[in-house]
Parts: structure tokens; sequence; C-alpha cells
């Protein structure tokens, strides 16, 4: 009388039926592949990480190794030797009426290749700090002066200077980094530098307008006339849109970590083995107040950006691991075989053994 | 006679049935508590209009103030209500009542009318066939019901209301309110809102749809059509108009609009019946009556005028208390004069009422509420899981606002020069600084809306759509699909369904539940003969028989009766010898002594029986030449061996739970009163005349003393014979009537059927005065089949280590042969057997049997569960054991103080039975084993008797069985035939336990690592709350990232298959041993969930320290690589890959990527910031090779731990996975030789059908 459950749904019944359809999807019973980690798996599966982490760890470490790079720390070498003191340095920096430039060499230890990229590097500077991140305006970086009051709150604590807006707003461009760096050859030739092209293109594009120019800005003002409380870091060129001024779009686009280098610049020419290059470093970035260090960073890149082994070690280690470990399982499996689905093993077949694990 | 056809033949019937009326207007725990002693407690207390009714007044009071006790005057003073109102109406008025008590309508009566007429509502008056005057005092409601719960204009305001009731909401909408602080505003105004936006709008959708669908229907409801008398005839009027007071009429199988007193049928005597199947589920005829009073002058003959008096609304649909007064007599109205809502009008021809309640007042719609909800195991869990979550949060938001405090309080003095903080602005004011403290509270407040994901809200609602999902397949499975009832499994509880994999104790009823409830006629003892013998050829039922009669039977009826040839020839004989007389009375009595309606339908000859005892006694009187062919309140007519008989019916007293026994008065053609007699062994031998008593019993020739002793002793052993043959036991008696007794009793019962209050008890004392000295005449046995495939179920049920334990009210030898050939007792078991009928012996039983079987007493569940597991191991124990305890042990032996021995006992025993238990020892039961273990129990049942012990377990199974749906109506999943339940646990229930279980620790895990990931972020950005990751991306993370899949696998996996499962019961022991979910399980992950934060964070960190990388590209990073993380996590716990599985996971993935692109187009406002980033960092290798080195070294630890616990320490369930790999073949002869089951489903007999399940019959 009931010999439901064998049939298919085939035949409509008279009266209504609640039977459900039957299809392999209701019934649960797609094709499925049911992956078990078997030891052949397991052991080929670690052999295979290990196939293809240890040549790229391999590459990742010559590309990195490949890479040229001079690093000169100088925020307390270009200071005069009598300051010594956080207060003297403060005070030191301030002081717009002292020359602040100094005269640095360089050693090219291998021949760098054009473009030789010029970063600076600065250390505890908290550019990822909340409060920091926010002050800006994106809008007003586009549209300039009509951008609405409202749209520039988020620029506090530096959204306007005399009750008149502040083009560009915000603490991010307000502490522009104003170091520069001129540098030459040993027989004095100088070394151009390229500030063209060191931003990203949409950037300049889409996020700096080419119609704004910087206005009632305080870095602009002149140091004698007012508190040196209002001036933070560079000052803007008032002819020039912002979508030019790639120092200030490379110093907007906030970094991720409080060591970070920006692009300063890039040198197109080779620079030979050997070579000394001079540089006249004007001090007047103030990091001082946080002790921050400050680096000059001369780089060639590789495809896989600056020198940075990390990535080479760890792709060699965890390539190494893996084998290493395809190795273990593989003697495990050797000497404590457990043939596939040892019935012996089930709880209940298990003597003395209550629960199983759990 | 017209008490007669008011006796209120069902009013006795109230008792089992308030417990259904009760449990529908209640919720689950009133259900079997609220005292039925008598008739007012029928009242539904929780009903809000009643709220004065609970300070009253026991029946006593009432009765005392109805029958003029001294007492009555306290109407005056004590807080009066509707209904002892409407009674001091009824009283001081209607003549019956006031003939008899004449002080009630001096004293109650002039008193009580102008307080009802001052506090008009406590009582509703209707006036027959003038809707306006009816209306025009009162506002009641009209017939326009609303089930939807939102029109358009308070849809948005009552669904966000509703939708802000879960704690989740309130806690995203704090988030959201914190959010706006600008202080704290760690998101967008938008972002933050989004994911409240997101569930609100989800749910919004969904409970609309779900409106829309109730709107159509009501209005679909509200514009039928009915016959309604105005302007002097009867016209067609929509429901939606129909007011109260007004006059309907109703055809044959038409449905009653609202709640109506009936005025006149088709029928002379008033009588007509219904269907009640959409209010109870029952699907057998009901009887209702018109008051004689009215019958006669409906509007259709002559005006009428009168007015109807009733309590207000309430939701109890076995209770009506009103009065009709009509021509200045009153008329006492009961719940059969009423017809509700819902009905259908069958089997009469028109009916004649007037509407007393309409529209939302309706009993049926009060009734409407929604199931109750209960949690699962694996959610309280969690929830302890979860609040370790939140702890974490804190943590982790302490921590942050301590380091944000002491970084502010360092460097304080430095601050307003740092390039990067400022705490002054150009006009020289202090900007959102607060000093050290202030600024730590405002970064912890913003941590907590930062890493608010830690606390898994989206879990909740996961789970919701996950359950959903398995319900789906559930309900589809064709193998729990029952073919003769045409009934799936349906699932009426949402949220438990991974119970049903952890179940340890399985409750379950015996008829109905294990047997089929069908019970067919087997043997008769007659006068201390058994007649069993079978006529092979009368079984099919057909024409062969020498009978013409039968053969109608046979035919129209469609009953296989098994008749016995002795028996029918002595019955052709004349009525000479003492054993014809015992053989006609015999019949007689199962012919009349029922309440079974015949019907006839097309010419056919159907019997209404509620009882199905009753209806195969009926139809095998039928079969030996008493064939019942009409019935109406005041005659049966029979039809004796081809001679019409009518017998006039002078009083019933109706079979209930507590006399277990019907018995009948009728006056014979032959003007001699009858009482006939039908019960329980025990309810009814008590009764039966003692050989000494003879003399006065006047029960004539039959009563020889000698011959009766004979027929006693006769009797008492096949009754002992039947039971061990697990057959349904009744006795049968009668009694001629003297005069004499006959009048006493009359007097005392027309007094007791016409009362208001206290019927049940006056009727029962009435029958007592005639229900003694009773002439036995013999037994009947009835055979309930077992369903197919019990033993099979069982077997594999005890295998898998659930514990059966059956509870049935049959006596202890029909308990262990049904246990025998179920199964569930086996010959080597060992029983123990408690019957004790005091305390003190009971204690004593138990005692014993503990001492002897040497079962430790603990209250330590772990150890005992160990005795259990030894046991199942075959190893310690000598013998298994079986526990059979009856009833009036168990009276004692669940009082607190002897139910710890019982459950030691109880727990050291493989089988326990428990038999003649009433419905609430079942629920006693269960809730003893609740309170004691923490295991998973399971009730399964089929009748009224079985609800409140399907509502005590933690899952409760319904059978849609014979006996009414009240079960599957209290139940969290329901199913068509009890070997369902092995399916619908072992494979169902162990893939709900598994899923969810995997579902929630992967949550716990997807959230956790996230916001790890952001927090160590943080330790880098001078504790503040800054996040890499943009915005959108965070928000998007649970939402759109990384849900599906989740979802999809919590849907889909499967680690086993059924066949497997199946075939291995004692896998299922994997749920109750929660393996799947245990803290050392979540604490495992939340080490692996700390690792691979730790890794998403710490690769991109070296990788990218001291270079240009900004905060975005950074964050793009991060973001790419959890969500790849998290995914491949997921792929390789993945168990069972189908294309929809490939499609969520590897589909998320690409869903997330294009969102990182598709946020990285848009140059809109809020979006600028993020504009190309993600398009710069993909072009560059290092973001490649960074993913690429974050999921192996994250996964890493995870892949090893799982290969060395394969290795080491394997799983059932991997094992069995293994097994399944290896070839089906090798499982199949596994599961033949090794499995420690004695029957085990065939592997290869797919699909498993229940064809096996019949050889064991």
């Amino acid at each position: 009388m009931s010999n439901d459950a064998a049939s298919s749904s085939a035949g409509a019944s008279a009266k209504p039926s609640r039977k459900p359809k039957y299809s392999k999807f209701t019934q649960q019973e797609l094709p499925a592949c049911k992956p078990l980690l078997t030891p052949g798996w397991v052991i080929a599966i670690l052999m295979l990480v290990g196939a293809i982490f240890i040549p790229i760890g391999a590459i990742a470490l010559l590309a990195s190794n490949s890479v040229v790079e001079i690093v000169e720390q100088y925020e307390t070498s270009c200071l005069p030797a009598n300051i010594t003191t956080k207060e003297a340095r403060i005070r030191y920096i301030q002081d717009d009426t002292t020359e602040k430039s100094c005269p640095m060499t360089l050693t090219v230890p291998k021949k760098m290749n054009n473009p030789v990229y010029v970063y600076y590097q600065l250390d505890h500077y908290y550019q990822n700090h909340r409060r920091y991140v926010k002050s800006r305006s994106d809008k007003q970086l586009l549209d300039g002066a009509s951008t609405s009051n409202s749209d520039l709150d988020s620029c506090k604590p530096l959204k306007q200077f005399n009750n008149t807006p502040i083009i560009p707003c915000g603490l991010i461009a307000w502490s522009l980094f104003n170091d520069t760096y001129l540098f030459s050859r040993q027989n004095s030739a100088p070394i151009p530098v390229n500030k063209r092209g060191i931003s990203w293109k949409s950037d300049r594009d889409h996020k700096f307008g080419s119609t704004v120019f910087p206005s009632n800005f305080p870095n602009n003002l002149n140091r004698n006339e007012s508190s040196s409380a209002f001036i933070g870091g560079a000052a803007l060129n008032v002819s020039q849109p912002l979508s030019e001024a790639e120092d200030l779009i490379v110093w907007m686009r906030s970094a991720a970590l409080p060591t970070f280098r920006k692009l300063w610049g890039k040198i197109e020419t080779d620079l030979q083995a050997g070579e000394i290059i001079s540089v006249n470093i004007t001090n007047v970035y103030n990091t001082y107040e946080f002790g921050g260090k400050k680096k000059l960073v001369l780089s060639t890149a590789s495809w896989l950006g600056g020198k940075n082994n990390f990535l080479g070690i760890a792709y060699l280690t965890v390539g190494v691991l893996c084998i290493f470990l395809a190795i273990v399982f593989f003697l495990i499996h050797y000497k404590t075989p457990r043939p596939l689905g040892d019935t012996s093993y089930l709880s209940w077949n298990r003597k003395g053994n209550v629960n199983g694990l759990s | 006679m017209f008490f007669g056809r008011n006796s209120f033949l069902s009013s006795q019937e109230e008792q089992p049935r308030t417990e259904n009326g009760e449990r529908i207007g209640h919720g689950p725990s009133r259900s079997s508590t609220g005292s039925r002693s008598d008739g007012s407690a029928h009242l539904d207390v929780s009903d809000p209009s009643f709220e004065s009714f609970r300070e009253l007044v026991s029946g006593s009071d009432l009765q005392s103030e109805v029958f003029g006790a001294p007492g009555s005057m306290q109407s005056e003073n004590a807080p009066a209500t509707a209904r002892s109102r409407l009674f001091s109406v009824i009283s001081s008025k209607g003549p019956q009542a006031h003939d008899r008590h004449p002080s009630s309508s001096s004293g109650a009566g002039g008193p009580a009318l102008p307080a009802a007429r001052t506090d008009a509502r406590k009582e509703r008056v209707v006036y027959v066939d003038n809707p306006g005057r009816t209306n025009e005092n009162f506002e009641f409601s009209g017939n326009k019901v609303r089930t939807s719960k939102y029109t358009l204009i308070s849809f948005l305001p009552r669904n966000l209301f509703e939708q802000f009731h879960r704690v989740a909401y309130i806690y995203f909408l704090l988030i959201v309110i914190l959010n706006q602080i600008p202080q704290l505003a760690v998101f967008g105004r938008l972002a933050s809102l989004f994911p409240l936006l997101f569930v609100l709008v989800v749910t919004a959708i969904k409970d609309g749809y779900e409106d829309w669908g109730r709107h159509r229907s009501d209005r679909e409801e509200n514009n039928r059509l009915s016959w309604v008398f105005q302007n002097g005839r009867f016209e067609p009027k929509r429901w939606k108009k129909i007011e109260a007071g007004e006059v309907v009429k109703i055809f044959q199988d038409e449905s009653i609009p609202c709640d109506i007193v009936l005025l006149g049928t088709s029928d002379a005597n008033g009588v007509a019946y219904v269907q009640t199947i959409n209010l109870d589920g029952e699907t057998n005829l009901k009887t209702r009556y018109a008051r004689q009073e009215s019958a006669s002058k409906h509007p259709g003959l002559a005006p009428i005028t009168g007015k109807v008096v009733c309590e207000p609304p309430n939701r109890n649909i076995y209770d009506f208390v009103a009065y009709l007064e009509i021509d200045d007599t009153q008329a006492p109205l009961g719940p059969n004069n009423i017809i509700l809502r819902g009905c259908v009008l069958k089997n009469t021809a028109w009916i004649v009422g007037v509407v007393v309640y309409a529209g939302k007042e309706t009993k049926a719609m009060l009734n409407s509420s929604g199931a109750q909800s209960k949690r699962s195991r694996l959610e309280q869990h969690m929830n302890k899981e979860t609040l370790w979550l939140s702890f974490f949060l804190l943590i982790i938001c302490i921590a942050g606002g301590v380091g944000m405090g002491k970084w502010v309080h360092d460097h304080d003095s430095d601050l307003n020069n740092f390039p990067y903080y400022k705490k002054r602005d150009t006009a020289d004011k202090k900007f959102m600084y607060y000093g050290p403290f202030g600024e730590g509270v405002f970064a912890f407040l913003s941590f907590i809306i930062m890493f608010q994901i830690m606390i898994p809200i989206s879990l909740y609602i996961s789970m919701e759509l996950v359950r959903l999902g398995q319900s789906y397949f559930m309900v589809r499975d064709v193998e729990m699909f029952h073919a003769p009832s045409n009934s799936r499994l349906q699932c009426r509880a949402l949220n438990i369904n991974e119970d049903l994999g952890q179940v340890k104790y399985i409750f379950s009823d015996k008829t109905g539940t294990l047997t089929e409830n069908k019970m067919e006629f087997h043997s008769a003892s007659i006068g201390g003969v058994d007649y069993s013998n079978v006529l092979a050829a009368k079984i099919s039922g057909t024409s062969d028989s020498s009978d013409g009669m039968q053969v109608e039977v046979g035919s129209h009826l469609k009953s296989g009766v098994r008749l016995d040839p002795n028996l029918l020839e002595l019955l052709q004989t004349e009525v000479t010898s003492s054993e014809a007389t015992f053989v006609h009375r015999y019949m007689l009595v199962l012919a009349a002594c029922n309440t079974v309606v015949p019907t006839r339908h097309s010419g056919s000859l159907q019997y209404q029986a509620e009882s199905p005892d009753e209806q195969a006694l009926v139809f095998a009187a039928s079969a030996y030449g008493y064939t019942l062919l009409d019935r109406t309140t005041s005659t049966i007519v029979l039809d004796v061996l081809g001679e019409q008989k009518s017998y006039k019916i002078v009083g019933i007293h109706e079979f209930d739970s507590v006399r277990k026994r019907m018995s009948i008065v009728v006056e014979c053609p032959d003007n001699t009163y009858k009482l006939l007699v039908k019960g329980a062994d025990t309810a009814v031998m008590d009764i039966i005349a003692r050989p000494s008593e003879q003399v006065e019993s006047g029960s004539g020739s039959l009563a020889d003393g000698h011959l009766q002793a004979g027929v006693l002793f006769a009797t008492q052993r096949h009754l002992d014979f039947y039971s061990t043959q697990g057959l349904r036991t009744l006795v049968v008696a009668f009694k001629d009537l003297g005069q004499p007794e006959f009048e006493e009793w009359h007097e005392k019962y027309k007094r007791a059927s016409t009362a208001l209050v206290d019927r049940v008890k006056l009727l029962r004392e009435a029958a007592s005065l005639i229900e003694r000295n009773l002439a036995l005449l013999g037994a009947t046995a009835i055979e309930d089949r077992l369903q197919d495939g019990v033993p099979e179920t069982i077997s594999s049920l005890r295998n898998s280590g659930i514990k059966v334990w059956v509870l049935t009210g049959d006596k202890q030898e029909t308990a262990i042969s049904i246990g025998f050939s179920c199964a569930l007792l086996t010959p080597d078991m060992e029983k123990v057997i408690v019957n004790a009928n005091t305390k003190e012996l009971c204690v004593e039983k138990l005692k014993s049997a503990i001492r002897e079987h040497g079962i430790t007493e603990t209250k330590d569940v772990h150890v005992v569960e160990k005795n259990l597991n030894a046991v199942k191991g075959d190893s310690t124990r000598k013998k298994q054991l079986a526990l059979i305890i009856d009833g009036n042990s168990l009276v004692h032996a669940l009082s607190p103080d002897v139910e710890e021995l019982l459950f030691d006992l109880a727990v050291a025993c493989r089988i326990v039975i428990c038999c003649r238990v009433a419905p609430l020892q079942k629920a006693g039961i269960v809730s003893l084993m609740k309170r004691r273990t923490k295991d998973m129990t399971l009730a399964i049942g089929d009748g009224a008797n079985d609800v409140s012990m399907i509502q005590t377990a933690d899952v409760g199974i319904g059978l849609s069985g014979q006996e009414g749906r009240q079960a599957v109506m209290a139940s969290d999943f329901a199913l068509g035939q009890f070997r369902f339940l092995k399916r619908l646990l072992l494979v169902h229930g162990h893939w709900n336990y598994q899923r969810l279980a995997y579902m929630v620790l992967y949550n716990f895990y997807r959230n956790a690592v996230f916001v790890m990931m952001l927090f160590w972020y943080i330790l880098h950005t001078a504790f503040s709350a800054q996040t890499a990751l943009f915005d959108w991306n965070l928000m998007f993370y649970s939402l759109i990232y990384t849900s599906v899949p989740t979802i999809v696998v919590g849907i889909l996996d499967k680690d086993l298959s059924h066949k497997t499962l199946l075939g291995l019961p004692p896998l299922y022991g994997v749920g109750q041993r929660n393996e799947s979910y245990n803290s050392v399980l979540f604490w495992a992950t939340m080490l692996d969930t700390l690792w691979q934060s730790l890794v998403l964070f710490y690769v991109p960190f070296f990788t990218f320290q001291g270079t240009t990388i900004d905060i975005w590209g950074m964050g793009c990073l991060w973001a790419a690589a959890v969500v790849v993380l998290v995914n491949l996590h997921l792929a390789m716990d993945v168990l069972h890959w189908t294309w929809i599985t490939h499609a969520a996971i590897w589909g998320s993935i690409v869903v997330s990527f294009a969102c990182f692109f598709v946020l990285d187009a848009l140059t809109d406002k809020g979006f600028i910031a993020h504009y190309r980033v993600m398009f710069h960092m993909a072009s560059t290798a290092v973001f490649w090779l960074n993913i690429l080195l974050v999921i192996v070294v994250a996964l890493l630890p995870r892949f090893c731990a799982k290969v060395l616990m394969q290795k080491f320490w394997p799983s059932d369930l991997h094992i069995a996975r293994e097994l399944e790999l290896k070839n089906r073949a090798a499982i199949s002869e596994f599961v033949k030789s090794s499995a420690p089951s004695p029957r085990m489903v065939e592997l290869d007999d797919v699909p498993y059908s229940d064809k096996e399940s019949k050889e064991d019959e």
C-alpha cells in the first residue's frame, strides 16, 4: 500500500498529491566532488606548495638584491653640533633667520640605472592618524572656492584662517614636507631631478582641480609677520593649480604606516658605481617635535618595487617548510600506516575508549 | 423531551478536549496545568478580557452563587465578573433555575441585573434579527477580518517597531547612533547606516511580501457571500458586512462566516453536523443543536424576537456560555449550540442562526496566534560563546582606549605642535581634545563602532536562512512522504533543526505512533466463551457471505471484520439459551453504546466516529447482524438481524479519561430501561456485580450467581490472554433498570444535564447511581497493527545510541508484548518490573532493583553516560536491563524525593516502558529527564494525550494520525509515520547539526579574524580608530563578500551520504556527544583565528614597511587578502562540492573583486578617496604575491592540524568518509559484518524503501 518511496515523480494522480517532486537537487543528490585529505593528497599538496614557493622566493630575493639603494639619515647630522636638546632643535628649526642648508656627499655603491628614484623617508610620523587622515576636503581639492562650508568641516582644525576658508584646507596640506635636495656630481655639474610625474595620474586628473589655486594658505604667510604657530610645512605656489602641485599630491596620499617614504623626484641619468654625489639639503621640516627621523633615499626599482628581502625570504622559508612537512608526513605515514577506512578506529569499536575525541 | 436533545452529548468530552482548547489558547506551559475539575476552569484565563475572572472564585463559589447557597450574596461585593453576572441573570430569569433555587432569584438576581447594565461590556446582548438594536448599545466588531498586520500607511512604522524588538537590531542601531557623534564618527554616515538598512530592508521586504499574501486572502474571505435575513427574506450579503444580531442561513457544504448560535436547522430535531477541520483539525463530524424553543420559529417561518445574552468574546473554542431569551422563556446555551467561524456545514441541508461574534471577535480569529518558539541547544551554547566574543571585544576596545589615553598623556605637551595632531585650531581654540582620559573614552567607543562585527549579528540572520534551507530539503525528501495519508514532513518550528542531530532520549507514545491506530475487531469473549476463530473469507470483506446484511457492510463500509462462524451461527438461532442471550445483549451494547454517527452518503452507510475503537466495534456488531442505522439525540435505530428496532435514548454518560467507561440508558422497544456499559477493564470490572450481590442487581435470569462467577473468571482470563497478544481490550456490561432506580437516576440526570455549572461533576454523580452491580457480558479485543518499519526503526535508533522509552496508556501485558513485537524488548533482556501502589513499596522496589543490578547511584551525568556506553559496548554488564513501570508507581516515583532513584534506575536501563500512564505523567517523565540530564529529549505522539509531552520535550514530533491533529499542532515537526523518524534523526538531524555547528564556528572565525586584523593596525596608528580599509569594504565584508558561501555550505554541505548514515547508526553519536560544536573547538578556532589575523596583518606590514604604500592601497591589500583567505578557509573545510558550492565560493571571491573595482571607479564625493587605488595595487606583482603568501601561511597550521588529527585521532565521521571513498561494496560488506546492529539496512537497497520492513510482520 505504501510503495511510494521508490517511485519517482512520474504519474499525476487524480487527487492532488503532496508528494514532493523528485529531483537530484531536492534530494540533495547533486553530483559532487568529495575531497578527502588522504596521505597521498597531503604530501602532494605540500610538495606542490614547496615547489611553487621556493622558485618564487629565489626570484624575489634576486630582484630585491638587484636594487641599489643609498640611504642617508640627516635630521641630526644636518644640525649644528652645539644643538643637542629637543627644545634647542625646535628653536633652531623654527627660526627662519638661520641658514639651514646642509651639504652632504653620497657614494654610489653600484651602478644605478636610470631612473633613480629620490625619496624622503620619515619615521614615527603618524600620517595614518585618524585626525590627520580625515583632515582634508577632497571636494575642495577638486572644486576649490566653490566648495560649500559644510564640506570643509572635515578640515578642522585647519578649516579657515582669519574667517576665510583655506585652500587647500586641512592638516595634511598644511603639514606639507618642505625639505629640498640639490644634487650635483663631483665635478659640480648639477644632476637634474625630474619632479614631474611623481604622483598618480589618476590623482592629478580626478582628485586635484586644474583650476584650483591655493589661497589664504597659512604657510604662504611671511613668517616674520605672523605667529609661527600658523606655519606648518611648505608654502604653495599660488599661481600653480593644485593638479600640478605634485609634491602636495604625493604628500596628500596618506601613508599607511608610521614609517614611510614619499617620492620626491626622479634622476633620469645613470649613476656610476663609486661615483660621489653631493647633495645640498635644506633641512627645514620640523620632525624634532616628535623625534622623527628624516632620511634621503636614492633607489632603483625592480619589478618587485624597492629593496625588501622580506618577501623572498618568507617565500623561501615557507617553501622549505612545506617540503619538510611533506617529508615528515610521508615518514609518519610510512612508519605507522593507517589503512583507509580502518573500522577498528570507529569509536564504538575501540576498546576502553568511551568518548572518542571531542 | 428537550433535555434529551440538549443533554450536551459531548459535555463530558470536554475533558480530553479542554486540554486541546487550552493549548490553543495558552502558551505551552499551561496546557496541562489548568485545572479542569469543574466547568468554570475551561475559561481561558490568559485572555485579557477575563482579567477579572482570575480573581474569581473557584468553581464552587460560582456554583453556590448560582444554586443559591449562602455564598450567593457575595456577588454584590466580590469583584463581579461577566460570567458570574451572566449566571446570575440566568439563574434569576431562567425558569428551571428559578424553580429549583428560589433563593438565588431573590438574592443574586435583583442586584446583578442593574450591575450588568451599568457595566455593559462584561456581557453582550444580541437581539435576534435586530442588528440595529444589537449594535446601538455596544461596539461589536463587524465581520470584516484582517489577518494582515499592516496597511499601506502603517507598514513602515509598525514593521520598524516590530523589527526593533530584536536585540540585534538595537545593537545595530546603537552603533549607528554612536557613529553619528562627531568625535566617534569612524565611518561615513551612509556607510555606517548600510548594515542596519540592509537587514531592515531585507526583513521588511520579506514581511511585506508575506503580508501581501494575507491581504489577498483577507480580501477573498471578506467578499464571500452568505444568505442574510433582511427586508423580509434571505438575501446574499458579503461577509464583511455581516453584523452581530443578524440572522444568517447557511447551506450544506458552505463555510460559516462568523460565530452563530443555531436557531433552527433543516432537521426537525434541530440537529446540524459540522466539520471543524479548520478549527481543531479533527476530521470527524460534530453534532450541533438548535434549541427546541427556537427550532420551529426561525425567520423563514415566523418573525422571531428574542435575544441572546452571552459572555464576551474569548478564545476557548470548546466553551460557550449564554442563554437565549425567546417568548419570555430562557434557554441555556452551551458549546453545542454555537457554530464557529471556519467550520463547514455537512450532511445538513441548511441551518439558520443568529450572529453573536463577528470578525475579529470570533473564536477562530482570537485563536490565530503563532506557534511558540524554542531555542536550540546549539544556539544556547552559541550564546555562551558569543558572550566570550563580547568579552574579547571589550578587551581589545579597552586596550585601544587605554593605549590612546597613554599616548595622549605621553605627548600632551607637544600635541599642538605635531604636524599630524594639532589640538588647537587657527583661532587657538581646542579642537576635539578632551585630555588623556576623555580621549581614551572616545577612543574606546570608537573602537566599539569599528569592531562591532566581532559580535556576529549577521550569524543570526544567516542561521535563520540556513534553517529555512534545511527545512526546504527536509520537507521535500521523497523518502519521508507517506502516500496513504498524503503527508510530508512538516517543519513547524524553524529554529531547532539542529536539535534533531543531538537527540539522546526518545519518548514515544504507543497507540497511533508505533501502531497504526487502525482498529480491527479481533476477538470477542462473550459470556465466558472466547470467539476468536476466523472466517478467512470474511476478512476480505467482500461478497462471499450468506447474509445479505453482511454483504452490505462489507461492500459499503469497506472494512474487513474477522468473523467467528460459531458466533454467527449462534446469532442466527432463537434467543433461548443463556449463551444466545449473552451474545445478543453483547451485540446490542456494541451497536448502541457509542457515539458513532451513521451518515448516508449517496446511499451507502458511513460511520463518523471520534474514536477508532468505537468504529471498529460498530463495524463488528454490524458484521454480526446488529447494524447501527441511525442515531439522533433521542433515538438509536438498529437493524437487528434484518428487523429495524428503535431504542429511545434516555441518557448518556459519555466516556472520559477519569471514568474510563461510557454508559447509555435506553428505553427498549418493549418499554424496559436498559443500561449499556462499555469501558476499560479496570473501570468496569470494579462495578460488576459480585456473585453475592446478585439479588439486588435485578438483571434477571442472566444474573445467576454461579454463572456470573464463571463468566467473571473466564472473562478475566480472556482479558489477560488478549493483552499478552498486544490487543486492546474493553469490557462490556449491561443492566436492566428497575423503575425506582430509573426514576431516581432520571431525576438527577435531568437536573445535571441542564445545569450550567459543574455539569460534569453532577453527571458523574448521576452516573454513579446506576453504574454499579452490572452484569458482565464479556470483553472485546481490538487489534491495532504495528506501523510499517517500526521494529527496524527502533533497532536503528537504539544502535545510534538513542534510548527509546515507550509511554503508553495500555496495560502492562499489552505494553510488554508490543515491546517485543517492535524490537524494543529482546528475550535476552532482564526485565525490571515496578508495580507499586504505595510510596514505600515503590521506593523499596526501585532501591532493590538498583542494588540488585549494581547501578551506581550518582548525580554525575558523565559517569552515568559512561555506564551507558559501557552497556552499549556490551562488555561490563552481563545483561541488558529493561524497566517496566506502571502509572500507579510513577505517581510515587515522580515525587521529588523519589525521582532520583527512578532516574538512576531508568538511565541504567536500555529500555523503559511506562504503562498505564496519564497524559500529565508523560510530560512528567519527560521533564524529569530534561531536568536531570543535559541530554536532548524528543517526544513523539499522535494524540491529544501526547500534547503535553510533546510540548515539554526539547523536540516535539507529532504524527498526523487518526486521532485528529492536536499533536501535530503542538509539535515542532510532524511526520506521516513513525519509521520516518529514523531518517529524520539519523540523516537530516545529523546533517543539520553538522552544518550548523560548522557554520557557527566558521562565522565566529570569519568575523573575529577580520576584527583582529583591524585591531593590529590600530597599534600602528597611535591608537586612533583609523582603518586602512575603505568604509564600504568594511561594511560589505560580512554582508556581501563572505556571507553567501557560508549560507550555501550551511544548507548544502554533506559530510556523509544518507546511505552511510542509515547504515551506521552509531555515527549519530557525534551529535549526542557535541563533537562538532563544543568549547574545545571554539577555543581552537579562536587560536587559529588569532594566528590567521596575525598573518593577515603582518605579511603586508613587513612587505610594505618603509615604502611609499598609502593607507588605502594597504587597505585594498588587506581587504582582498582577508576575503580570499576566509573563503578559502571555508573551501578547505567543505566536504561536498556541488556546482552550487563552487559557484558560491568562487563566485563570492569574484564578486568581491568586482566590488573592489567598482568602488575604485566611483568618483562621487564619498568614494573619491578610494579612486583608482585598487587599480594601482592590483597592477603590482607584490600585491598578488602577498595574497598568496598570506593564504598559505595562514592556512598551514590548520591544514597540518587537520592532517594530524585525521592521522592519529580520526573521528568516526572521518573513518566513515574514508569508507565511502574506498568503495561502496566495502561499506555494505562492513555494515553486514561488523556493525553492532542486528538488523541493518542494506546499503545497496536504493533507495531505502519501506518494503523491507514488511517482512517483520
